[in-house]
Order: C-alpha cells, then structure tokens, then sequence
C-alpha cells in the first residue's frame, strides 16, 4: 500500500472531520492499527483543528465552574429527593399505624362491651322469668290459702294406718263447688311402679269410691292436689296402688285414713 | 495503547479525573465551534456545557473503531448548535445573524491570549487564501459533508478533498 498516497489524498482530514461513513471510518481505524505513520498524521491533523477551533472561543470555561452543573444534573437531584419524602412518609405511617392499632382496640372494646351486655340481658331475662315464677307461685299459694280459709271448708285430718303410722294427710273439703284439697305432705314419695290412690269412703256398709291417682305426686312442690269430689263422703283414705291406680283398694297399703266429722 | 485511548476508557468508566482531563483537552475548542454556529457568548457557554454532559452520560456509546474521540464530540457540539439555531426562541432572538466567518472572529477576537498558537493562527487566518477560510469554515465548523461544500462552493468533490488537504498543512506548519 502507497501510504504516502493515502495521506495525500486527503482523507485523514475528512476523518477528522467526521465525514466519512461508518465503512470507511472502520478502515481508516483498521490502517491507523498497521501504519504508525498514519497515526501520527492523523494525531497531527486533530492537534491542528484542535487548536484552529479553540481560538474561535471568545473565552474558557473552567472545568470547575463547569462541574457544578454536572453535578447538579447527577447528584443533587438524587440526594434531594430522599429526605423531604422521609419525613412526611415516616410521619404518615406511623399515623396510619398509631389509628389501626386504635381503631382495633375499639373495635375490640366494643366487641367486649356487647358480649357482656348480652350477658347482662340473658341474666336479666333468667331473673324476670324467675320473677314470673315467684309471682306464679305466690298467687297459686294466696289462692290455697282463700280455699282453704273459705267459712264452708271442712278439714279432715288423715291419720296413719297400721304399720304407716308415722304417715298423715290432710283433705279440706268443699262441699259448696265439690272440691277437695288434699295436704299430702305427711305421705313418703311412691316408690317406683306405684302410685298413690284417694279414696272416698261412705261406711255402713263400707264402699270405697276412687277419686283418682296422684301421678305427678313425686314433683309436685306444695303437695297440695285440688280433686274433684261430688259424693257424699264419709270417710278418705289413701292406699298405695300399682301404677294406673286400681279399681278396689288395698287395704294392706292403706296408709292413711280419716273420718269426716258427722254433718252438721 | 495510547495515552489518549487510556483516558477515554477511564472517562467511560465514569472516571471524573479522566473526565477533567478531556474536558481541558477539547472544552474551548467545542466553545469555538459552538460559538461560531449560534454566535452568541451566553448561549455557546450553556450549549458547551450542554454538550460535555451530553459527552459523560453517553459515554458508552462511544467507540474508537467509529472515529476519533474529539471527532465524536465535535459532532454532539454542532448537532447541538445547529438544534438551537432551529430553536423558536433562538430565531426570535437572532433575526439579524452576522455571516462571520470564523477567520472573521479570530481577527476581531481582542481576548486571545499570548501563547504563539494564538498569534500565529492569527497571522494565518489574516493570509488565508479565501478558498481555505471557506472549506475549513464548513466542513469543521459548520459541518457540511464533502458533497454538501462541494455543492455549497461549486467545486468537484476530489478538489474539496485536496484543497482542504492543502489548507490544514498549512495549519499545522504554524502550529505544529
């Protein structure tokens, strides 16, 4: 290759210049690697445009005065950002934190509030029912008690039979609205599969007349039992039947009995 | 591999000192060049500083089998300058564009400093041949591609080629 030739062509100055396109920008770079002397001419050229251009400048620029601007463009924006945002959003969650935990805690309080509340209406409830109860019973009592006291009863003590001795009853009776009151706190609670039965009695000659069972004597609290009566009676008596009562009574479980005071 | 290769890939690596350095190498010659397209103090020193951080951020895109470095920043100083003279602003500001030559620049540029270089590309611009002021004019300062001169001063494009050949020889005998 005539290298004095290349170089008189006047490329080298155009490469300088950067007008030549990429193919021959990349073989002028490829010859500049083999010939030291292109290289060196090259160098030469860009020393003198170099200097040619920087005359042109009415003034320098500093590199100091220069990097301030570069470092704005680089830095500043960087170590700016972080700390105004910090702040405000450090600030912010903990608010948002601080009203979660708060807004959870009163949620819980209110959860607590209404359980308890409910527990106090449910006791509330319990204890009127417990009121009604009471009042129920007073009432039911109170009537007993006029029954009982009405100028027309008649009392007629029971008395234990035999080897029921310790047993007794009492009957109030009514002859005005045919109705009995039969005080059967003296009898023991019928054992299993038995059942107390009242008789109403008339004697000469002896005739039993069944006023019925007592079933539900064993819960009962009062032992008192209202019975209808519309005989003649003489005479009550109380056996201990098989369960569903029986047709006669049995006088071997005849524990109680009592007279009625002869009629005025 | 050369002392200017070495820094140019410190540079890329985002090496501030071999930054400085090329900024010193080339910072008033990009200066020159700028100002001679928009032809105003203020701007060109915006548009130098523009292009150095232009030249830093995309570093990486610089390769030496694509040209010489100064060549790859001479090119982002006049796509930079010739974008501001496109500018709407730039053309409010600027209705009556002086047609100065750089030689003309030069020879009425009262700041130049004392080294030799200075005086003595004072004296060769005062005795450029008007060919050599035109050719040097468009193809470094202004840009103009080998055809487009060619074209612009109605001259074969192998003369451009020589001539301009001729013109930087002469350069270099004053301040080489």
């Amino acid at each position: 290759m005539d290298i004095i030739a290349y170089i008189e062509s006047g490329i080298l100055e155009l490469y300088v210049a950067g007008h030549l396109s990429e193919k021959e920008n990349q073989d002028v770079y490829d010859l500049l690697q083999q010939y030291p002397e292109l290289l060196q001419e090259v160098i030469e050229i860009e020393i003198a445009v170099v200097k040619l251009t920087a005359v042109v400048s009415p003034h320098a620029i500093n590199f100091d005065s220069f990097k301030g601007k570069l470092d704005f463009s680089d830095t500043k924006v960087v170590d700016l950002k972080p700390k105004k945002p910090n702040w405000i959003s450090y600030a912010g969650w903990a608010a948002s934190i601080l009203l979660t935990g708060g807004l959870l805690w009163t949620l819980n309080n209110k959860n607590q509030l209404e359980e308890n509340l409910q527990i106090v209406e449910t006791e509330k409830q319990y204890l009127e029912i417990q009121i009604e109860d009471a009042k129920t019973n007073l009432a039911a009592t109170k009537n007993l008690l006029d029954a009982i006291r009405d100028k027309d009863i008649l009392a007629v003590p029971l008395g234990g039979q035999g080897d029921y001795a310790s047993t007794y009853a009492k009957v109030y009776w009514n002859k005005n609205d045919n109705t009995i009151y039969l005080d059967a706190e003296g009898l023991p609670n019928a054992p299993e599969g038995k059942v107390w039965q009242v008789w109403s009695l008339t004697l000469n000659p002896l005739t039993p007349t069944s006023l019925g069972t007592i079933d539900d004597f064993n819960t009962d609290d009062n032992k008192i039992f209202a019975i209808a009566n519309a005989n003649a009676s003489q005479a009550f008596g109380i056996t201990l039947e098989p369960a569903g009562g029986s047709a006669y009574p049995n006088m071997e479980q005849l524990y109680t009995l009592g007279i009625v005071a002869s009629a005025p | 591999m050369t002392d200017l290769e070495t820094l140019v890939k410190q540079f890329q690596n985002k090496d501030q000192v071999a930054f400085e350095k090329l900024y010193d190498m080339y910072s008033k010659s990009i200066h020159g060049v700028v100002y001679n397209i928009v032809k105003d103090s203020d701007i060109a020193d915006e548009l130098m500083q523009d292009v150095f951080i232009k030249a830093w951020n995309k570093a990486d895109t610089y390769s030496s089998k694509k040209g010489r470095f100064f060549t790859w920043i001479l090119n982002i100083a006049r796509n930079t300058a010739i974008d501001k003279t496109r500018s709407k602003t730039y053309k409010q500001s600027k209705q009556n564009l002086n047609a100065d030559f750089f030689v003309d620049i030069i020879k009425s540029n009262d700041n130049l400093d004392a080294s030799t270089d200075a005086i003595g590309i004072k004296k060769f611009v005062t005795n450029l041949g008007q060919k050599c002021k035109e050719v040097i004019e468009l193809l470094y300062f202004k840009g103009f591609t080998q055809k487009e001169a060619s074209e612009e001063l109605q001259m074969p494009i192998g003369t451009i080629k020589t001539r301009n050949r001729s013109c930087i020889q002469q350069l270099r005998d004053i301040v080489l």
